[in-house]
């Protein structure tokens, strides 16, 4: 052997020892944290994100990982602007051994323009409780999953809700209902349901707009006062909704008449609205509390070791932060599912992730050992159906804190399925995509 | 040294009218074009090809676009995402409602629309200057995104108003990876940067900068007021326009009508304040600081605060970007009011002299 050829084996040697080490340590698997901090919009995301991180926390501390695999994250600023939140998407999708797993936008704007990015690079999209809601045809969106329910979902559970309040939904023939909406793309999703709902019911619906941010309603509520309306149905987002809150109280509206959409139902929309937010009511897909084991866990397995994402510790518990440990677990879960598809203890794929997602199933059972029964819905997920849950319960603030006054109201599926599938079939249209066959 | 004219004659007009009438200015904007179109696509991975060059160059047209109304013919205006919004919306229709429209076409008339709005918001620049000026493009900005939430006509009746860009193709190649649409962003840019440099010298160019500098004395010595603004508006918005096609097209991909807010607009005025007003160069310089600039802290910081043991958060990161712009711009608006350009024209100076500065 010449010297050049020993050169060569010793090289080969030393890449096949590094391949190996690489291997070694790759049992990683890396989710982006894609969130928003900063800017006006940052009670929701960093109560989001830090409970969806300190569930992930929890699993390392606790279990090691899922099957042995850590779980790892970045934190990357979107500010909540969908530019950024591309860059954001951009930045992290090849980080980790297998890439980004699954992404949380936290905002409509920023799950719309990365539906056709994600899906071209098979990384499922999370959008729990925002997003585009005909995503819910999984045909059309094989990696877009608008978990747990939809806004148009949670929109028929409101009206269910209204009608029983008012005594039974004939009840609501001739009863007024304004539909307060942030001027949004967020805010108009759910225009077309109310109309149909109205002619269905026989009630009268006028969409009033607000302007971003929404620190300015002086005209809207005057036009309020004039329609007189029975109900306020409030699809508020951030500033938006304290203000309407006050609003509310000066042209003398009762405030149990008022009710807010789940992104208008968190601590931070109501403790500045002061005195008038008693009352109020909020649906909700997570509920609040620190009594749930799993929360236990977090207090003692993370901040116990003086971990933790939260600085100011009363907020755990808090509606963001359960939210964000619903996206954890569901997260994780699915996660869990893949693996025991694609082999236990191994990193998986965004296509695996997928698969993952869409063969979802938490049952009452698994909530048990979760630690999460009355956390959040069974949640049940199929190639059809991107959504799985769908029902929601309401949640009424007392002035100190959020009471739960229904249990889970299912949504409307003959309502809203047919205009899913009807919007998902326009948007196929637009874009020349062949929906997929679910039944193979 | 190797930066001078000396040795290099000009024996016809042709030559002495030239765009880049030095050697070597003309040999370095090939060697860049040649870097931008070849290199670049061959070792550009995807982020760097869909996340930072190619909004880098959208934001670089549309603030070309405000500098000739700005920087050019001295109109002030906060209407520049509007125009944007023209340019994206009137693509999306086209396309949508004119089967087989070639996209480039499309990207051309969605250019004129803009132009046309940006005549109308033009109009009152006839009569007021300055401030009052800018309050007034300030309603275009309003009054264009209202319309196009409130005319579903416009976004094809969805309900959340967001419009998703169509798949398309320029002579049977789809244009739908991350190298076709930066290349394509590219040859735009350049053709239309090279265009407005042309222009810039040419009489309207002068013209504009006549206005600009005094319109009373521009119109006694013959320049007609009104046809040199409304052209300023038109070309500039046409510019606008088709950097808001690009921005739908080749960037994002969906956008809705809140992208395009007075946040957009004001972000390229700050391109053009550091950049250099009344520069092609400065517009580019602009651009690239204020999209790099946030990722380059994102980068740079974390290392810093780990060395130096002081813990940033990236909430930090985040806010200390404001800082750097509020900063940047009071220090240039005091400073070096042509921006950045300027201080890249003073380096070529101190180079033509160098290394004998006397």
């Amino acid at each position: 052997m010449r010297p050049s050829k020993y050169l060569a084996a010793g090289v080969a040697l030393a890449a096949a020892l590094v391949a190996g080490g690489a291997l070694a340590q790759a049992k990683e698997q890396f989710v982006p944290a894609n969130g928003y901090w900063v800017g006006p919009y940052a009670p929701g995301g960093s109560g989001f994100f830090g409970g969806m991180l300190d569930y992930f926390l929890l699993l390392n501390e606790r279990d090691g990982g899922i099957n042995g695999v850590k779980l790892t994250w970045e934190k990357c600023e979107t500010e909540y602007n969908n530019a950024r939140g591309v860059e954001c998407y951009e930045r992290s999708k090849n980080k980790g051994p297998t890439g980004a797993t699954v992404v949380h936008p936290l905002s409509t704007g920023i799950t719309y323009s990365l539906i056709d990015k994600a899906s071209a690079d098979k990384i499922p999209l999370i959008s729990m409780g925002y997003g585009r809601t005909d995503a819910a045809d999984g045909r059309v969106f094989p990696y877009v999953f608008p978990l747990i329910t939809t806004y148009w979902s949670q929109n028929t559970a409101k009206i269910k809700f209204i009608g029983m309040r008012e005594g039974g939904m004939d009840k609501l023939k001739g009863k007024k209902i304004v539909n307060l909406y942030h001027d949004s793309a967020y805010g108009k999703e759910t225009i077309p349901v109310l109309d149909v709902q109205a002619k269905k019911y026989g009630f009268q619906v006028t969409h009033i707009p607000v302007p971003h941010p929404g620190n300015e309603q002086q005209s809207q509520w005057l036009q309020i006062r004039q329609i007189r309306p029975d109900w306020v149905i409030l699809r508020g987002w951030g500033v938006m909704n304290p203000t309407a809150i006050k609003a509310a109280q000066r042209v003398g509206f009762p405030r149990n008449k008022m009710l807010g959409v789940w992104w208008s139902g968190a601590e931070e929309d109501v403790i500045p609205a002061g005195d008038a937010a008693k009352g109020y009511i909020a649906a909700g897909f997570n509920l609040p509390g620190t009594s749930f084991p799993v929360v236990q866990g977090i207090l003692k397995e993370v901040y116990g070791k003086g971990k933790g994402e939260m600085e100011d510790r009363s907020r755990i518990g808090s509606i963001y932060y359960t939210r964000g440990l619903v996206a954890g677990i569901v997260t994780a879960e699915a996660i869990r599912t893949a693996q025991e598809r694609f082999g236990k203890g191994k990193p998986i794929t965004g296509e695996q992730m997928r698969w993952g997602i869409e063969n979802l199933n938490i049952d009452e059972k698994r909530l048990k050992e979760l630690g999460a029964v009355g956390l959040m819905q069974p949640l049940k997920v199929s190639c059809m159906d991107h959504e799985g849950g769908g029902a929601v319960k309401f949640l009424q603030w007392d002035g100190a804190k959020w009471n739960v006054i229904t249990d889970w109201i299912a949504s409307d599926q003959s309502i809203v399925r047919p205009m899913i599938e009807e919007s998902a079939a326009k948007y196929a249209k637009e874009k020349g995509i062949t929906p997929r066959d679910c039944k193979s | 040294m190797l930066y001078r004219e000396a040795g290099q004659f000009r024996a016809t007009y042709a030559e002495d009218q030239q765009i880049f009438p030095l050697r070597q200015d003309r040999i370095g904007v090939a060697a860049l074009l040649v870097f931008a179109f070849v290199v670049i696509p061959l070792v550009g991975d995807q982020y760097w090809l869909s996340a930072i060059l190619t909004p880098f160059l959208i934001f670089a047209l549309a603030a070309l676009g405000l500098n000739i109304l700005t920087g050019y013919a001295g109109q002030l205006s906060l209407g520049t995402a509007a125009f944007m919004a023209v340019g994206a919306f009137a693509t999306y229709n086209f396309v949508l409602r004119v089967p087989g429209i070639p996209i480039l076409v499309a990207f051309v008339l969605a250019g004129i629309c803009a132009a046309l709005v940006g005549i109308a918001f033009g109009l009152p620049s006839l009569r007021i200057k300055g401030f009052y000026l800018a309050v007034a493009t300030l309603a275009a900005q309003f009054f264009v995104l209202w319309a196009i939430q409130r005319i579903g006509w416009i976004t094809n009746y969805s309900a959340s108003g967001v419009i998703t860009a169509q798949n398309y193709s320029i002579l049977g190649i789809p244009i739908d990876t991350p190298v076709s649409k930066y290349v394509l962003t590219l040859s735009i840019v350049t053709v239309l940067a090279l265009l407005a440099k042309n222009l810039a010298r040419s009489e309207t160019g002068r013209a504009f900068m006549a206005v600009r500098d005094m319109d009373v004395a521009a119109s006694v010595i013959g320049i007609p007021l009104m046809r040199t603004k409304l052209l300023a508006f038109a070309i500039s918005s046409f510019y606008c326009g088709v950097a808001g096609a690009l921005y739908a097209y080749t960037y994002l991909g969906t956008v809705e009508p809140e992208a395009f807010n007075l946040d957009l607009s004001f972000r390229i005025l700050f391109m053009i304040i550091i950049g250099g007003v009344g520069s092609v160069l400065g517009s580019f310089l602009g651009a690239a600081f204020i999209v790099l600039l946030p990722i380059v802290l994102n980068y740079v910081v974390p290392p810093v605060s780990e060395a130096t043991g002081i813990e940033i958060s990236h909430a930090i990161i985040s806010n200390l970007e404001l800082m750097i712009f509020g900063g940047l711009i009071i220090f240039f608006l005091i400073v070096e009011p042509h921006g950045l350009a300027r201080l890249w024209q003073i380096g070529k100076e101190k180079l033509r002299l160098w290394p004998f500065p006397h």
